[in-house]
This record gives C-alpha cells, structure tokens and sequence, in this order.
C-alpha cells in the first residue's frame, strides 16, 4: 500500500460467506481437544450399553430381529448422537460468552454459514459417537441383529439427531455462558428416560402418552424401527418434525434477538 | 460502490470519499436515548480520538459504524458503503479491550481461522512475525498474558489491512514506552491511508496522539476539532475567593469574565485575563484569600461532558458542533 487513500472497490468479497476448510478443521480439531466432550460423547454412550445392555440375564433374549443387547445398543447409539449434536450446538453459548461471536461478526463470515459450520461439526461429533457405540458392540459381540438394521439403525439414530444440534444452538442462544452443558446434561438424561431410551414404556399408559409428547421419544422410536420393520408410525415422524421446527424456530428466535452487546 | 470517483494510487484526501460518514444518527434503546443526534464525517487518513466519559454514547456510535446495530434514524456509511458490506470486504476492523478470543484455541490457529474468512489477507507466519506473537503461536490463547492476547488481537484486526480501525481505550495497560512505539506504528499506518478511531477516556492521550478529537457528552458531539482547539475552549484561568454575600451578575459584568460560580462563601471566576480581575476584586470588593489556577484539559472535558451542563448550550461556545 503506497496510496494516501484507499479504494474500497478494489477489495474483494470473500465467496460462500466465508465459509472454508481451514475453519472446518479448526472446529473439528478443536471439538476433538476437549476432554470433557470426548469423554461425555464418545465414552459415556459406549460405557452405558456396556453397563446396561450386556450385563442383564435377558441380554440374549429375542427382540425383533435381533436380541435385547441390540435394542440397548440402538438406544445408547441414539442417546450419544444427542448429547454430541446438542454439545456441538450448545459451543455458541461459550462463544458468546467469550465474545468470539463478536468478533466473528466484524469479519466477512455470514450468520448463516457460522450456524452451518457449528451444525457440520455437530454432526460429525454425532457420528464420531454412533459409530462408538456401535465398534464396542461389534467387539462385545453380545448384541446380535441383521447387518442391515445395524447400518440403518445408525444412520436414523445420527440423522434423526440434527434436531438436537438445533436444540443445543437454542439453549445456547438461550443461556450464555461457558458451562451450558453442565445444565443441558441432567435435562437430556431426563428427556432421555421420558422418550424411551432407559427403559421401554409402554404406549398405552399415561408414561405412554406423556413420553410421546417429548422430544427424545420420535428419534428412540424411529432409531429402533428397523429391528421390527413394517410401517413406521406417523407420531414418532410428527414428533421429530415438530421438535426440529421448535428447536429451529427457538434457535432462530435467540439469533434474531441476539444484537450488539454479545 | 460504482459513485466512488477516487484517483487511485495518486489520490488526493480531498477528492476520497470520507472514511466514516454518519447522518443524523440517534439511537434509543426503548426509553433510552443513547444517542440523540451525531452528523461526523472522518476522513481517510485521519486519526481520531472519540472522548467522553461513560455512558455518553461512545460504544453505541462504534457499534453502529462497525454495523453490529442498526441506527434507529440516521444512516451510517464506511467508505461510501453500508458497515456490512465495507465489513465483508475486509475494509473495517476493530481492537476490543477484553474477550473476541477463543481459550481453546492455539495463537497460531486463532489468526489462521480469522485470517481463512477474509478473502485476502497477509500470509500468517508473515502477520505472527509482525506482530511479534510468533514465539507464542503455539500456546494457547488462554494461557497467553493480557499483553499477548492483546498483541494477538492487533494481529487479527490487521490481517485484511483494513482501511478503518477502530480501537477501544487501546493502551490501556501499556507502559510509556509501549504507548509511544504504539502509536508511531499508528501513525505509519495512518499516512497509506488508513483511519484511525479510538475512544479513550484520556484526555492526554486524545490530545498527543489523535488529528482531531470528537467530545461526546450525553447522546450528542459537543466539540470537534484539534488538540489545540480542545485546549482553547479550556483556555484561561480560575479566580478563586473568599467573598462572603457575592454578587454573581455584578461580577459577571466586569470585563472579560467569562463565567462566576459562588459557592457559599467562595466564588470562582473563571477568566482568559485574571490578572485584571484580580485586581478588580481586591481594590473594589471585600474579597480575599485569592487563589488563581489554570483551568487544565481535564477541567475542560469535565465543563464540556459534565452533566449539569446541557451540551446545547455548551457548544455555543464550542469550535464546531
């Protein structure tokens, strides 16, 4: 620059809105770095099915198309996906806290493309945990059920948990600080016995008709579907869809509102 | 973007458009005004104090010039375009005191992931040289000092070479010989062109380092103009007696008093000559005790930005409001 003034037409736009790689990279290592999410994502899920669905008398009994071990196993899959898209979702509360967020705004990175990077990693960190689950079950070799319905179990249990990357970049948005997980943990373990992932319940009583109502019941049951077969039921794909336009809308609500001061 | 007539390498300040153009801005945050009404053009080049104490509407104002609010009327303008998109071609950046970093992440990596959002920028072993952060790119931004981290966010701010900066108290901290060095690498900057708007609490500071102090005060500029200017709206002296029963609008007519406060028994007179009043009030009043005192920037700034003042009355006697 020898200029005494400057020409703004002469700078650039960065394209996709800044949206890049190294950034990707940056996020997913730094995702991987912290000991807690690892430990709470990758280990905690796996460690359950293990505790839960390997030890009991019942374990070997048939259920669908494969035995009980498989359904704890689909569940603990499911279960990890959750806590691992919510965590991914709930870093922007960190990042507003630390106001990182501020600072990303005074850069050419468009809004939508930081909710897409933090959704991208969100998932990854959701795979990275259903696949987990499903080496140690592999290995423990008690879980038995046709290669097919592994496959599409995991994939519901990991696709299905998008809703709560949402869910997470609400609370998030909702409640800054730099330990939203510390909140969200025990809440998602309640929601998580309340859609049927502890235990079953059974659909006809009250349990039944409460547990339909709540966020972790359409995953659990849509995650599961592929050991029974048949036709899914409408609810548990009602109950997804209407999660995820809440949780979005909420998300997107917390942004709007979100203005200077972060 | 397409009615900016500038002259390229040989263009002259005066033919560019201004850095910074803001138009009958106010701001209000539901019941509260926070800002009442700001017209202030900054040219390029210029380096920019913005004085006032807390609360006068400081942030606010860089807030808007950095398009993180919107202006509730009013328009803002950063080189001719809207803040966002002079954001988006990496023309504004902005040094904050505290925070804008990201504990988790190395020094190294803190400048590459900022430095991949722009679409040019200077290579980031070249910028962590510069910056003198290229011993520490490896540690991480939490375990780096307040000095680091701050070196860090120059660092960042610079890397689209931007042709706006704006900095908040930036040598907060800093001892004599960090401040100095600071602002003579300002300074370079400023002379290829780029601007510089700092707001500080230090009138000192304001006056040494900026081309031109803007003083806010309460929603609304209440001075603008040089350093030397600033000091000459603090220009004179302050009388200071013991006059038991003064009588403030007899006083007020002796000539050259510029302004007569009484306080119980003392009175302050605050005059460019006090010489002559001076000597007024020991031959014609019962005054004594005399004390006279040159009226510091300080004074100024409190007279200018202090609330028992209405900044519309203030700036009659203002450079230019």
């Amino acid at each position: 620059m020898t200029t005494h003034t400057i020409d703004p037409s002469l700078r650039r736009v960065p394209p996709f809105g800044g949206f890049n790689l190294t950034v990707l990279g940056i996020e997913l290592r730094r995702m991987l770095r912290n000991r807690r999410t690892v430990i709470i994502t990758l280990i905690l899920p796996a460690l359950l099915y293990l505790m839960i669905g390997t030890n009991t008398s019942d374990s070997t009994q048939t259920e669908g198309s494969g035995n009980v071990s498989a359904y704890i196993l689909i569940s603990m899959a499911a279960y990890g996906a959750v806590l691992a898209s919510t965590s991914g979702g709930a870093m922007v509360a960190t990042e507003r806290t630390l106001g990182w967020s501020r600072q990303l705004r005074l850069t050419p990175l468009s809004p939508i493309v930081y909710i897409l990077l933090k959704s991208i990693v969100a998932l990854a960190l959701g795979a990275l945990s259903v696949i987990a689950v499903n080496v140690v079950g592999v290995f423990n070799g008690e879980a038995s059920m046709p290669t097919h319905v592994w496959i599409t179990a995991a994939i519901i249990a990991w696709a299905g948990s998008v809703v709560f990357g949402a869910f997470g970049l609400f609370m998030g948005y909702l409640l800054p600080g730099e330990n939203v997980m510390q909140v969200i943990g025990p809440l998602l373990a309640g929601l998580a016995a309340l859609g049927g992932l502890w235990f079953p319940i059974n659909s006809h009583s009250t349990l039944g008709h409460i547990s339909a109502c709540t966020p972790i019941y359409g995953l659990a049951q849509l995650a599961r579907w592929p050991l029974y077969g048949g036709a899914p039921h409408a609810v548990w794909v009602i109950n997804l869809v209407a999660w995820l336009a809440i949780f979005v809308g909420g998300a997107a609500w917390q942004m709007s509102k979100d203005t200077a001061r972060v | 973007m397409t009615q900016i007539s500038l002259s390229g390498a040989t263009g002259t300040t005066a033919a560019a458009v201004p850095a910074v153009q803001i138009s009958g801005v106010t701001k209000d945050f539901g019941d509260v005004y926070a800002v009442r009404g700001i017209d202030l053009a900054l040219n390029q080049g210029e380096i920019v104090a913005f004085l006032g104490p807390n609360g006068a509407g400081k942030t606010t104002t860089i807030d808007m010039v950095l398009g993180l609010s919107q202006p509730t009327t009013g328009s803002v303008e950063v080189l001719g375009l809207h803040p966002r998109q002079a954001i988006s071609r990496g023309l504004v950046s902005a040094v904050m005191q505290t925070g804008g970093l990201l504990k988790d992440l190395s020094v190294r990596e803190t400048v590459a992931y900022t430095a991949s959002l722009f679409a040019d920028t200077a290579p980031v072993e070249d910028v962590l040289r510069t910056a003198g952060i290229e011993p520490i790119a490896d540690r991480k931004v939490g375990k780096c000092s307040g000095g680091e981290q701050q070196r860090l966010r120059f660092a960042m701010a610079l890397l689209s070479d931007p042709a706006l900066l704006l900095l908040d108290e930036p040598t907060t901290g800093m001892d004599v010989e960090g401040r100095r060095a600071f602002w003579s690498a300002i300074r370079a900057d400023a002379e290829k062109g780029r601007t510089v708007l700092f707001a500080t609490h230090y009138l000192e500071e304001a006056d040494q380092y900026a081309d031109r102090i803007v003083l806010i005060s309460q929603g609304r500029i209440v001075a603008d103009g040089t350093g030397s200017q600033i000091k000459a709206l603090a220009a004179g002296r302050t009388v200071r007696a013991t006059l038991p029963a003064a009588d403030a609008s007899r006083l007020s007519s002796v000539a050259g008093v510029e302004s007569v406060d009484v306080r119980g028994d003392a009175v302050y007179i605050h005059a460019k000559d006090t010489d002559e009043i001076a000597r007024y009030l020991l031959t014609h009043t019962a005054a004594h005790d005399l004390e006279i005192t040159a009226r510091g920037l300080e004074e100024a700034f409190l007279s200018l930005t202090g609330d028992d003042h209405d900044p519309t009355t203030t700036t009659s006697e203002g450079v230019s409001a």
